[in-house]
């Protein structure tokens, strides 16, 4: 079929970042069929609640101790986050170097709080249902924050090698930023239901 | 960093050069290594449909047998065991390793080329999808071929397949079968969605968009929201099953219907995820052989996504004899019988069609009319059973049977045989025989009726489903026969269209670029297409490009003649915004599918699987990411 | 017993060529294509279904037929092949058709509702009255049915299997519960299925118009032997039912002949007696199906088998071949002892 040039594509730039590029949305669309199975996971948790005649079904409530340190740490993390993301926009190797390293730290520490959390259950996964749906909404979680933190570490490693300095890297660095908002959004309404739910 | 000056462009390139670089850059390595790094849509694409077509082959074969089985009164052709493990088998094998992998798989075959562009969003995400969904499936088969098949029904009801009851290991290769088809689906899903969010040719508006991307689309939106809820399914019971939890347990707090709630919720919006891509295919198909557009472009998108929308709202109906509350139960009925609206108005369009159009009646327009014809009768038959009380009666019997087999083979496998017609011209470069084909559609179209059509009567009489056997004096066994002699028939004509398409990949005519003078993009590159998809991407001006320019097409220049390149177009106006570079071959994943799929098959016997796996998992996954300095990695 | 007056039909010969299985004949229940089916209702809600249905088939039939014949007038219409089809087609056309489609998808809407609403009232309808004289408890096994008539007086309590008695026109309440799986209690020619779901107490009631034997199959997957799930429900006349309830409550026969004493002996004596219950006698087994009036019975092994003698020696001999998978396991009698139990069991009547 004959051709006829009419748009000349070239001085179009090679990296965008945010919803601009491709795996942005590769990135959302997984948080949104992530976000689908925790909502349904809490809602099964609602669901057999209503079932039982009380709950929890025999185990004191959850400690709050662990599980509300696991989530100050997750919120002050949002701060070191937020840079991480701004720096990676700007293509500030250094600086995303550092945050991404920060952020490896970061990201490990609630997960050595996260093994108390467990034990602070009070309930085993295979005492009752009810331990059943705790210990699967914490493993749940828990699995998000390892690969994000294995992710973070990867990335981290990277950016001090010759491939670091490159406009694709950063892109990386802000959808793993954008990502790990996600990974602490999602731990709100988790730990209200692990930690509240059984108080109300 | 805006474009390199420097770069070797298009624009330096004179057509037969330009050509000879994209084949290079775009064209997959040879070798069988070659062969397990492709990334190439049309290539993975093809796998997926002829795994899905041996799939459907092995389904259709325990189908035979069943119908065998079920000829005769009192017949021991079959164990009960055996029986058990066969309709379990057909329906897990059909629904999940058939018609959703296959309905996915034409969408990354062909929607790259109906919006113009070269691949899909993550090339390397669709390659590992493909494997582990083979992966699953050999999994799945190779446990059946050592009587470890499941036998539970494609449903898995606990308790019967929980610790307590469920046989061996059959239960949780079930399981793990659902794990790894879920996984490949929703990866596929996100891929197809970025693709035609951010990928369409400059000047593809949203209302230019064809209507089978529409679907593909759609459906990509409801696996996202759907399969999560099988995935929570399955995992609960593979937990219940091997570190002992209590999801399902009534002695401990846990509960029945919550694993039919889980499964339903996933299980209800799944049969439109098989039936939208079918629409779609139908929408796409009817111009051509109509000679007019498509009427009610906007109607039938809206009708797809309402059906998207709704089909979350109608779970319960498929367990209305389970003593839920009454009102409850209506409310269901309600949203069921809603439903039909939107697929009345796609069929009321696609009747507007082909009345004000110039029906040619070439072998996909007779698919395309047996399509109207049978699922028409499905959906009625659906909402007979949607209401609550003629659901108390026909609910578990071969009324049900009858209706979905309507939905599924005349809603949805009708259409998949007429786009087989339609487009293996594109994929193949040869035409299929229009003779065989016709004999093809009749002995199909009579073969389906005969088998299926008495199952309503069987199922009225009182003929329960899932029954591997019944006494001679129940009055089914000559229904039944009937039926069994219509599977018969319907099975051949498989073997025609098998036989059509050896035939002709042997000595069929060549198609040429657009052989049914159809109006979408695919058709505006050659038969079958280059590596590259087109030489110089298109530009888009009307829902119609092909006949709004039958001499000349507006295209783009400036892409890099020296590297893999996509044109990222912005979401609604679709004008050009960046140009990222495209991934190149890569074995890692296969690799990564590999270990993936070892430890999900490891972990039926351990949970420490999932420990010991993590570790290859991660190494390959670095293996995938980690930049190997080619011309695509540097940006 | 009116309708089992005169003795099941198949010669057992033929029937043990059959592996065993059932040979009904229509005398005794009507023509066959009744025996269980929705479309011969005899029951309240069986009669307002089958209605229902009709209504919608009707609607549907005239929907389809619709749909069709515009289809094939458009195609017969034959029109030419166009070379270059026009990309936008005339705009007043196109907006004509546009009404013509909005019209239909309103006319369905319409025919929507209707439907609904028909199926709603039904629907409420099926409210069973809150109190009613005769409860009966069912509990679904793998693959048989438990039946506890339920009294306030312990001594008009008695359990039975696989054999539903109800009186004629009047309604009766089922409370289902299962130990096991999910089972599925239907008759249809009575009513619609409800399922018996472990750990839930799910109800049903019926009322039939006329007596007869009706027969009903578990409708739920249940395992292996979901297909020999079979139950039996003999709606009686008032004095008839009375009779044989009469004769339900009372315990166990003791055995009249050696041979039957012989039978009782060794039922005692070997593994049979841990699983059934024989009222009045120290057997006492709550695993299988209890057996205290079982020479009643009309089948062997939730409609497995018809309860005849030589069927009943196979069974006893090799539940397993009969009816694999069955909880029951075979039993290592010889030809005697075998005889013996079976003249025991049928002289429980
Ligand atoms: C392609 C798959 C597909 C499709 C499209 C449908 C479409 C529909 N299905 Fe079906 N269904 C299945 C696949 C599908 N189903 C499967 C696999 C099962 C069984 C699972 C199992 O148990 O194993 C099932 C079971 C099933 C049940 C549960 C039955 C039971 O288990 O007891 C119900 C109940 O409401 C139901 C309803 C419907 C309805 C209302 C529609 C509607 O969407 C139909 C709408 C279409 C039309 C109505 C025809 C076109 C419309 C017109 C021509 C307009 C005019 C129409 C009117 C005026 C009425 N389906
Ligand atoms: C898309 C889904 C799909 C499809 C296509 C089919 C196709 C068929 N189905 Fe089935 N069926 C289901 C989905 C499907 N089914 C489901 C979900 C169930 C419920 C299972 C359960 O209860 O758990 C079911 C249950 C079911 C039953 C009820 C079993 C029972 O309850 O006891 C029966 C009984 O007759 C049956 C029959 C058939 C037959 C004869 C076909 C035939 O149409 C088969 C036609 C196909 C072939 C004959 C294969 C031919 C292909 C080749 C020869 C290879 C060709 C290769 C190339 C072209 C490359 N199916
Ligand atoms: C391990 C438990 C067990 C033992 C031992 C056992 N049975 Fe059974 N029996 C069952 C079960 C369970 C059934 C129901 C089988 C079915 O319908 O699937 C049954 C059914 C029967 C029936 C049919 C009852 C009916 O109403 O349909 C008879 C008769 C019977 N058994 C007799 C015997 C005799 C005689 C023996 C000893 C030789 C025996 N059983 C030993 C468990 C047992
Ligand atoms: Cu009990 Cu099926
Ligand atoms: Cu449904």
């Amino acid at each position: 079929m004959r051709t006829r040039v009419a748009l000349n594509v070239s001085p179009l730039p090679t990296n965008a970042f945010g919803s601009r590029a491709l795996t942005w949305w590769g990135t959302i669309a997984f948080m949104s069929l992530e976000g689908m199975g925790f909502a349904l996971a809490i809602g099964a948790y609602l669901y057999l609640r209503t079932r039982a005649a009380q709950w929890p079904i025999n185990s004191p409530p959850p400690d709050l101790l662990p599980g509300t340190g696991v989530t100050i740490i997750l919120l002050l993390s949002l701060i070191p986050n937020y840079f991480a993301e701004k720096w990676a926009r700007s293509m500030n190797l250094k600086k995303v170097q550092w945050s991404l390293v920060l952020m490896s730290v970061v990201g490990v520490s609630p997960l050595i709080v996260r093994v108390f959390e467990f034990g602070a259950l009070h309930a085993r996964w295979d005492s009752d249902a009810y331990g059943s749906l705790v210990w699967f909404l914490l493993g749940l979680h828990t699995t998000h924050l390892l690969t994000d933190v294995g992710d973070t570490i990867v990335l981290a490693v990277l950016m001090f090698t010759r491939h670091g300095n490159n406009p694709r890297r950063f892109g990386d660095a802000s959808d793993n930023a954008f990502y790990w908002d996600f990974v602490v959004l999602s731990w709100l309404p988790i730990y209200f239901v692990i930690y509240w739910i059984p108080r109300l | 960093m805006s474009a390199v000056s420097d770069a070797l462009r298009d624009t330096d390139l004179d057509e037969s050069q330009l050509q000879r670089r994209l084949l290079g850059i775009w064209r997959t390595p040879p070798g069988i290594v070659g062969w397990l790094s492709s990334v190439d849509h049309k290539q993975i694409a093809l796998r997926y449909i002829v795994t899905a077509f041996v799939f459907l082959g092995l389904g259709g074969i325990s189908a035979a047998i069943m119908r065998l089985q079920l000829a005769l009164p009192d017949n021991h052709l079959v164990s009960a065991d055996k029986y058990d493990q066969l309709f379990t088998m057909h329906g897990s094998t059909m629904m999940f390793l058939f018609a959703v992998p296959v309905m996915q798989a034409f969408a990354v075959y062909f929607v790259p080329l109906m919006i113009g562009t070269r691949n899909v969003a993550f090339p390397r995400l669709n390659a590992f999808s493909y494997w582990v969904y083979l992966f699953g499936g050999a999994m799945l088969w190779f446990a059946a071929f050592s009587n470890s098949g499941p036998d539970v029904g494609w449903f898995s009801y606990t308790p019967l397949a929980g610790p307590g009851y469920g046989l061996g290991k059959r239960p949780d290769v079930w399981a793990q079968m659902i794990t790894y088809t879920e996984l490949s689906a929703l990866a596929v899903a996100v891929e197809i969605i970025a693709t035609i969010f951010k990928m369409r040719a400059p000047g593809m508006t949203l209302d230019r968009i064809p209507i089978f991307v529409w679907g593909s689309l759609v459906t990509a939106f409801m696996i996202l929201f759907a399969m999560p809820a099988i995935m929570v399914a399955s995992t609960m019971l593979i937990l219940d099953r091997l570190v002992n939890t209590h999801f399902f347990d009534v002695a401990l707090g846990g509960d029945n219907l919550l694993w039919q709630h889980l499964f339903w919720f996933f299980g209800h919006p799944e049969v439109y995820i098989i039936f939208l891509p079918a629409t779609g295919m139908v929408s796409t198909m009817l111009p051509a052989f109509t000679r007019r557009p498509v009427f009610g472009y906007t109607g039938i998108v809206l009708a797809l996504a309402a059906t998207a929308f709704f089909s979350f709202g109608l779970w319960v109906h498929h367990m209305f004899v389970t003593g839920l509350p009454r009102l409850g139960e209506s409310f269901f009925t309600a949203s069921s019988m809603a439903i039909a609206v939107p697929a009345g108005i796609q069929i009321f369009c696609w009747l507007a069609t082909l009345w004000e159009g110039r029906p040619q009646l070439r072998t996909p327009l007779l698919f395309i009319l047996g399509f109207i014809f049978n699922f028409v009768i499905g959906g009625l038959t659906g909402v007979m059973v949607a209401s609550v009380p003629l659901d108390t009666q026909v609910h578990d019997t071969y009324f049900v049977v009858a209706h979905f087999h309507y939905v599924l083979i005349g809603g949805s496998v009708f259409p998949l045989l007429g786009v087989i017609y339609y487009w293996f011209p594109k994929i193949a470069g040869r035409m299929l025989s229009e003779t065989l084909g016709k004999v093809h559609f009749w002995v199909a179209f009579v073969g389906f009726n005969v088998a299926f059509f008495p199952m309503h009567i069987l199922g009225l009489e009182g003929m329960p489903r899932r029954i591997y056997t019944y006494p001679a004096d129940m009055p089914w066994a000559g229904l039944n026969l009937l039926s069994t002699i219509g599977a018969v028939i319907f099975f051949i004509s498989f073997l025609i269209l098998l036989w059509n398409l050896m035939r002709s990949l042997m000595a069929g005519a060549p198609a040429g670029d657009n052989p049914w003078d159809a109006e979408t993009l695919e058709w505006a590159t050659t038969s079958p297409p280059p590596p590259q998809n087109f030489n110089r991407i298109p530009i888009v001006t009307s829902r119609s490009p092909l006949w709004r320019h039958r001499d000349e097409m507006p295209v783009i220049a400036g892409m890099r003649g020296d590297r893999r390149e996509v044109i990222v177009s912005t979401l609604t106006e679709a004008e050009p915004d960046m140009l990222e570079s495209s991934p190149a071959p890569s074995i890692w994943p296969f690799w990564t599918a590999l270990a993936t799929s070892i430890t999900l098959l490891w972990s039926i016997y351990t949970p420490w699987a999932i420990v010991y796996g993590a570790v290859p998992i991660a190494v390959t996954l670095v293996g995938w990411f980690w930049p190997k300095g080619s011309k695509e990695d540097e940006s | 017993m009116l309708t089992f007056s005169r003795p099941m039909a198949g010669p057992p010969q033929r029937a043990v060529r059959n592996g065993g299985l059932i040979w009904l004949t229509a005398p005794a229940l009507g023509a066959c294509s009744q025996v269980q089916s929705a479309l011969s209702p005899e029951g309240d809600k069986a009669q307002a279904v089958a209605g229902l249905f009709w209504l919608f088939t009707a609607v549907c039939a005239a929907v389809w037929l619709i749909v069709i014949a515009i289809m094939v007038v458009a195609v017969l219409r034959g029109r030419p092949w166009e070379a270059a089809p026009d990309v936008e087609p005339d705009r007043r056309r196109e907006h004509r058709v546009g009404i013509v489609v909005t019209s239909g998808t309103a006319i369905t809407v319409v025919i929507l509702i209707v439907l609904t609403f028909a199926s709603f009232l039904t629907n409420m309808g099926f409210a069973g009255a809150p109190d009613l004289a005769l409860t009966i408890r069912i509990s679904g096994h793998q693959w048989w049915w438990q039946i506890n008539y339920e009294a306030h007086d312990p001594s008009r309590r008695f359990e039975t299997a696989n054999e539903l008695h109800i009186p004629v026109g009047q309604e009766v309440r089922l409370q289902f519960e299962s130990p096991d799986v999910i089972h599925s209690f239907w008759v249809p020619n009575l009513a619609g299925k409800q399922d018996l779901i472990p750990g839930r107490l799910t109800q049903l009631t019926l009322m039939a118009d006329k007596p007869g034997v009706y027969r009903g199959q578990c409708a739920e997957y249940c395992g292996a032997q979901h297909a020999h799930m079979v139950f039996y429900v003999v709606v009686q006349r008032p004095q008839a039912f009375a009779h044989w309830f009469n004769a339900q409550i009372g315990s166990a026969h003791p055995p009249q002949t050696d041979e039957q004493r012989r039978g009782q002996m060794i039922f005692m004596a070997r593994a049979c007696a841990t699983c059934h219950t024989i009222g009045g006698t120290n057997a006492g087994g709550i695993v299988g199906p209890d057996l205290t009036h079982f020479g009643s019975r009309m089948t062997i092994a939730a409609g497995t088998l018809w309860n005849k003698q030589p069927l009943l020696e196979q069974w006893i001999a090799a539940p397993q071949k009969i009816k694999p998978y069955t909880r029951m396991p075979s039993a290592d009698l010889d030809r005697g002892e075998l005889h013996e139990v079976a003249k025991y069991l049928e002289s429980l009547k």
